[in-house]
């Protein structure tokens, strides 16, 4: 049969990035640390959410302190700004190499099979797509509802404490803010093991503590979200 | 009336004389070398990507020829090698348990019943060291000691520990490590692989080998490929019986066309018949599986005493079991070697002890290993055959005894070829199971996949040099090429005009039922004489009622198939006229006229101690023999008693 | 037995392919899932009709010849089997059988349920080796190997390169494949010198040719009938990643 041979591919990037974005392998190494980044940001969010248990003091401090943090050698919400531009950076990264690879995919895999294989393997990794879709399109109402407070009944910056009571008395949005807490949930319990995986720091002895490690967290991180709009819908914190 | 002519004598095979220990490294000596430049003028056409064929090929390359390879599969790593479970022999000695070259080579030469030459056996015997070294720096991952040291077994025909092995699946490994040193040189470019493709003739130009046809299987297309020597490595011919432990995909069509063009064919009847196989379960069987004889070390054999026991084996006390081989053969046991452990079994069962549907099964019982080594010992080291079986047969291996019969296996015959491997038509070299060479009349275990790796690696590439010095040799002649294409494309075009009523595969089956009935574990006068009278009129009712769909321009696996059953039908008589001329017994050729009062093989050292080489003539085969000469060894009677 | 087979026929690479049904009795719970299609085979041939192409040779699970997707499984139900290993007893002949070619933009359809799989010499062609030219081998036992590693090493070795990895893949992705033979060599400590840059140039021509990236599904290793474990894949990235940062 007709001799195939791999196709002419450009010649090699010479700066570890290029390099590393021109490969499946090394793209996915930079999803896994952008969403390593994205986890790290989620998971002192949630902590900083728990405040609210303490009082409207407490959150509304943290809130102002937060801007206010590093001054005078930064100004006034400087912090902020580092962290959003990091988080920007990463989530820019991250859903580029989603989308890039989920169009690979695509290609790849051009025809399904008449009887819809049973998933053999994990449920969890087959929702990865539409659940970043989720946390995104999640992201952005919240960030109009509780950052810009256009989408807020109460809506004033820095009052976080009556923002965030003025919004999950409506049991509507306490239901969006949980289907998309629990798709983070679903999201962080795969992307944790599989950008470990990515990484290659996962060995056949690990399998099955990074597996239980990742559901911990991703347990944790979703009962810590949930915690705060339920205790504001039950009038726990009001 | 006699089914053959008798020619001149071979005289010359090309071994070097003098001491047997240096003849092969004289003739490396003596041999002219190629220089670097001139091997990248030179082509080389390799089919067959098995062990002879891949590691040829890609030692070739390395080497700087520019060589072509050809497979019938989809990739060249499932060559039919890929199947070999038990393991590869070499002189080693790493157990210190008295093993040596010489040992090896005088294992060889009995275990092939004094049919084989003493300078290739002593050949093989020196190089298979070197094979174990190589294969390890590839990378293949032969089983080890927990000191990291290589891991050897015992296997039959020896009572040494040889055999390097990597669990089950040692072919496989063997095989992986020549294909990717073969993927290596076609990224180099020094080698170009043409998969799914298949030789259908031999193009010989000015009395050399100068190129072959061969037919894409995709596309159906019929082209040439021209070189300055063509190497044949296209395995064995076992499944002329139809049923066999070979791939389904194996074949004579190669060598059986270049035996037409000139190639003699030599000890064509002699096959192995491997004892260690899972019984035939009904018509519908396409193909027998191998259990490895290296479950002849743990388990033992044994049939009821009593013909016709209905009793399951569990419930047969031990003193009604008849441990046939551990009674008949105290010093090898269960160990003998293959064509010994076969025709017991047939034995047996025509006694009407045999186990299991139609009786045609005996026992091979892993309860005493287990109990003295513990399951997971016993599966350690069978594990994936015993799953295997268990998939097959859907019993549990460990909780009943294993039922085995003898099953075609391997074939020791081949097209002739000389110390240089060189076939009678210059330029023409073979190697692997495709030759007739080292194993006389009966193969021991390990030792093909040994043989099939020194022609490839080493003893090839020492020697084609002295042969392609001479080269290039010009132009192909348009006419031969021609003559060649046309005869294939009027084979393809008969095949399909037929358009009878019966498959090629329910002649195959006929043919392969006649073939083990007649000229199988047992071959007798009459039987041979019925063979061939049925034969041709089996061919010819092939050709007159064979239906054959679809067409020639794209991939037609039934196509492929008649073409295949085609020259099966002829190859068959010659093995057949072979065996008829053959009046003694020797290794896996049992001639029921010449047996001892125990049953046992005679041979006839004075009438036969010959290489039967054939030549295809229009008016019928005519013999040329080759006197075998015993300077070393002295041929002793054969026994393992 | 009687039972409906659901069959992929396509009569060429361009060509639409469909779905056919097929009834064939005669089948015994002792036939091999081929031996079945070998009989329906015989009875095309006989009433004139061409034959159902597919892919086969040993008949043993070894020479990763065969490969078929069988009611939506790579290498149908039965776990760790190949199809040629695969008995009609394991079927309800109350439902019909769907037999399917392997799908992947690598792997087009050559004929019927046969595919091109070439895409897989073409990844090993470009590294999966250790350089080790014939004559140039030191004394085998010159390198003990830990007997874990070589354990190890063999289980990787033990693909067959049989596809059902890439087919069952949502994403068309090699990876198991690929890493089961940079995980083989690189556990060697004959593989060493080239560990880094053989799974890199592996990775890559799987790349070039069309494959999709792991995101660790996991269906690949479900239908393995070897068994190659997932963290083979693991192992590979990491291989990869010390290739990628490192420049030529
Ligand atoms: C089940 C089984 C188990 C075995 N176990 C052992 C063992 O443990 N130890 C041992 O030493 N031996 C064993 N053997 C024997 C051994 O495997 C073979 O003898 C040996 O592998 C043959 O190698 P080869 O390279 O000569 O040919 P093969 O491996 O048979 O290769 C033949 C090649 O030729 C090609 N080919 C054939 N015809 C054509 C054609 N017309 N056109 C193009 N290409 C063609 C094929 O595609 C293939 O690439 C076993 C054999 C079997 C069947
Ligand atoms: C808070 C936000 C997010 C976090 C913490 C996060 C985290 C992660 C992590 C850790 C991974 C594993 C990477 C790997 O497998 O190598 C991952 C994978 C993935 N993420 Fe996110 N992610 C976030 C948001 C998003 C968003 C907004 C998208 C939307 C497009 C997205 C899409 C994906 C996809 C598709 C994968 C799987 C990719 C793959 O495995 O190839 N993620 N994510
Ligand atoms: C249900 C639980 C959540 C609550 C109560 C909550 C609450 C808040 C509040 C009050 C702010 C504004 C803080 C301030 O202005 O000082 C905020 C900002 C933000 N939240 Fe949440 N959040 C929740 C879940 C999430 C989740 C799941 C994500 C991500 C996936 C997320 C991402 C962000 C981001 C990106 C910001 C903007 C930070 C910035 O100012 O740059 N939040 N959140
Ligand atoms: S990894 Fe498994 S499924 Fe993939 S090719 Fe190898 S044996 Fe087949
Ligand atoms: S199924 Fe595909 S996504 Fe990775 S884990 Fe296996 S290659
Ligand atoms: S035919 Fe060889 S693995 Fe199935």
């Amino acid at each position: 049969m007709a001799l195939k041979s791999v196709p002419a591919r450009p010649p090699e990037s010479r700066t570890t990035v290029g390099r590393l974005w021109s490969s499946t392998v090394g793209k996915k190494a930079v999803m896994a640390v952008s969403g390593a980044v994205l986890l790290l940001y989620v998971v002192a969010h949630m902590v900083g959410n728990l405040k609210a248990f303490a009082g409207q003091e407490s959150i509304d401090g943290y809130s102002a302190f937060l801007r206010e943090f590093g001054q005078p050698i930064l100004p006034h919400g400087g912090l902020l700004w580092i962290v959003r531009t990091a988080l920007l950076v990463a989530v820019a990264a991250h859903m580029t190499a989603a989308i890039q690879l989920a169009r690979r995919a695509r290609r790849a895999r051009p025809a399904g099979y008449e009887r819809r294989p049973k998933v053999q393997g994990s449920y969890a990794a087959r929702t990865m797509r539409w659940g970043g879709v989720i946390i995104a399109l999640f992201v952005v109402y919240h960030l109009l509802d509780l950052t810009a407070g256009v989408l807020n009944p109460h809506g004033v910056q820095g009052e976080v404490h009556s923002n965030i009571v003025a919004d999950f008395q409506r049991w509507y949005v306490v239901l969006a803010y949980t289907v998309a807490v629990v798709a983070l949930g679903f999201h962080l319990r795969h992307g944790i093991y599989s950008g470990l995986r990515s990484l290659g720091v996962a060995s056949a002895a690990r399998a099955k503590a990074v597996k239980a490690t990742a559901l911990g967290v991703s347990v944790a991180i979703t009962a810590g979200f949930l915690s705060v709009p339920f205790a504001v819908l039950f009038g726990i914190v009001r | 009336m006699s089914h053959y002519r008798e020619g001149a004598p071979i005289t010359d095979t090309r071994a070097p004389d003098g001491p047997l220990e240096t003849r092969w490294e004289r003739r490396r000596f003596d041999a002219r070398l190629v220089n670097p430049a001139n091997r990248r003028k030179l082509k080389v056409i390799v089919v067959g990507t098995g062990l002879a064929g891949g590691s040829a090929a890609a030692t070739l390359g390395e080497l700087g020829y520019q060589v072509t390879s050809f497979c019938y599969q989809d990739s060249p790593r499932r060559a039919h090698s890929i199947a070999a479970q038990g393991g590869i022999n070499a002189a080693k000695n790493y157990r210190g348990d008295g093993d040596s070259v010489h040992r090896l080579f005088h294992d060889t030469v009995k275990g092939g019943d004094f049919r084989s030459r003493e300078s290739n056996v002593h050949r093989l015997a020196e190089v298979s060291t070197q094979i174990i070294d190589q294969c390890v720096a590839q990378g293949v991952p032969f089983a080890r000691e927990y000191g990291g040291l290589l891991d050897t077994r015992s296997f039959g025909g020896a009572q040494v520990s040889r055999t390097f092995y990597a669990r089950g699946q040692t072919g496989q490994q063997l095989l992986l490590g020549a294909y990717q040193a073969l993927a290596r040189q076609i990224h180099a470019g020094t080698v170009r692989s043409h998969p799914r493709t298949e030789m259908l003739d031999l193009i010989v130009d000015g009395g050399r080998a100068r190129g072959v046809v061969v037919r894409d299987l995709v596309t159906g297309e019929i082209s040439s490929h021209l070189a300055d020597a063509v190497v044949l490595a296209t395995g064995g011919y076992g499944n002329v019986f139809h049923l066999s432990t070979n791939a389904k995909g194996c074949n004579t069509t190669a060598i059986w066309r270049a035996h037409k063009r000139g190639a003699y064919l030599a000890n064509p009847c002699f096959t192995q018949i491997h004892p260690t196989c899972i019984p035939v379960s009904g018509d519908h069987q396409s193909k027998l599986t191998l259990m490895s004889e290296s479950l002849r070390n743990d388990g033992r054999v044994w049939v009821p005493q009593q013909a016709g026991d209905p009793r399951a084996p569990g419930d047969i006390p031990e003193d009604e079991r008849d441990y046939y081989l551990e009674r008949l053969y105290p010093g090898f046991g269960n160990l003998v070697p293959r064509d010994i452990a076969s025709r017991a079994a047939k034995a047996v069962c025509d006694a009407g002890r045999g186990v299991g549907p139609g009786g045609l099964g005996v026992y091979l019982d892993f309860a005493d290993a287990i109990t003295r080594l513990g399951r997971a010992a016993v599966e350690a080291k069978y594990g994936n055959l015993f799953e295997m079986y268990q998939r097959i047969t859907d019993e549990d291996p460990y909780a009943v005894p294993m039922r085995i019969y003898p099953a075609v296996h391997y074939t020791m015959g081949g097209l002739w070829v000389d110390y240089d491997l060189r076939s009678t038509i210059p330029g023409l070299f073979v190697i692997g199971e495709a030759n007739f060479s080292d194993h006389g009349a009966n193969r021991l275990g390990a030792s093909a996949l040994m043989q099939g790796l020194a022609d490839g690696y080493f003893v090839l590439p020492a020697v084609i040099g002295d042969y392609l010095a001479d080269g290039p040799f010009g132009e192909v002649s348009a006419e031969s090429v021609d003559e060649a294409e046309d005869s294939v494309r009027a084979v393809v075009a008969a095949l399909l005009a037929v358009d009878g009523d019966r498959t090629a595969e329910s002649f195959h089956r006929e043919l392969g039922k006649l073939m083990w009935d007649l000229c199988g574990m047992e071959r007798g006068d009459e039987g041979l004489r019925t063979a061939l009278a049925r034969i041709p009129e089996l061919r010819s009712e092939f050709w007159r009622r064979v239906k054959v769909t679809g067409s020639g321009d794209r991939l037609n696996q039934e196509l492929e198939k008649a073409g295949r059953v085609a020259d099966f039908l002829e190859l068959a008589e010659l093995m057949c006229v072979d065996a008829l001329h053959r009046t003694e017994s020797c290794g896996g050729h049992f001639r029921v006229e010449s047996q001892t009062a125990e049953g046992d093989a005679r041979r006839d050292d004075d009438a036969f101690s010959y290489v039967a080489a054939w030549e295809h003539t229009p008016a019928g085969p005519v013999l040329h023999r080759e006197d075998l000469v015993f300077e070393t060894v002295k041929p002793t009677v054969r026994s393992y008693r | 037995m009687n039972y409906t087979l659901r069959v992929w026929r396509q009569d060429g690479p361009a060509a639409e392919g469909r779905l056919v049904d097929y009834e064939v009795d005669g089948i015994t719970p002792d036939m091999s899932f081929l031996e079945a299609l070998d009989l329906l085979n015989e009875r095309l041939v006989l009433d004139g009709e061409e034959p159902v192409a597919f892919d086969h040779d040993c008949r043993e699970g070894i020479c990763g010849m065969c490969g078929l997707m069988i009611d939506g499984v790579a290498h149908g139900p039965q776990r760790a089997t190949t199809t040629c290993q695969l008995h009609m007893r394991s079927f309800d002949p109350a439902h019909p059988v769907v037999v399917e070619p392997w799908r992947a933009h690598p792997f087009p359809v050559v004929r019927d349920l046969v595919v091109d799989r070439s895409a897989l010499d073409r990844i090993v062609e470009a590294g999966g080796y250790i350089s080790a030219p014939t004559g140039s081998a030191p004394e085998a036992h010159a390198v003990p190997v830990p007997k874990p590693d070589a354990d190890e090493a063999f289980e990787s070795a033990a693909c067959i390169g049989c596809g059902a990895c890439v087919a069952a893949c949502p994403n068309g992705s090699a990876s198991l494949f690929t890493a089961a033979k940079v995980t083989h060599l690189g556990l060697l400590p004959q593989g060493q010198p080239e560990r880094t840059s053989r799974a890199r140039d592996m990775a890559q021509a799987q790349d070039d040719l069309g494959f999709g990236g792991c995101t660790q599904t996991g269906e690949c290793t479900a239908v393995c009938p070897k068994g190659i474990p997932l963290e083979t894949i693991s192992r590979m990235n990491r291989d990869v990643l010390g290739g990628l940062l490192r420049s030529r």
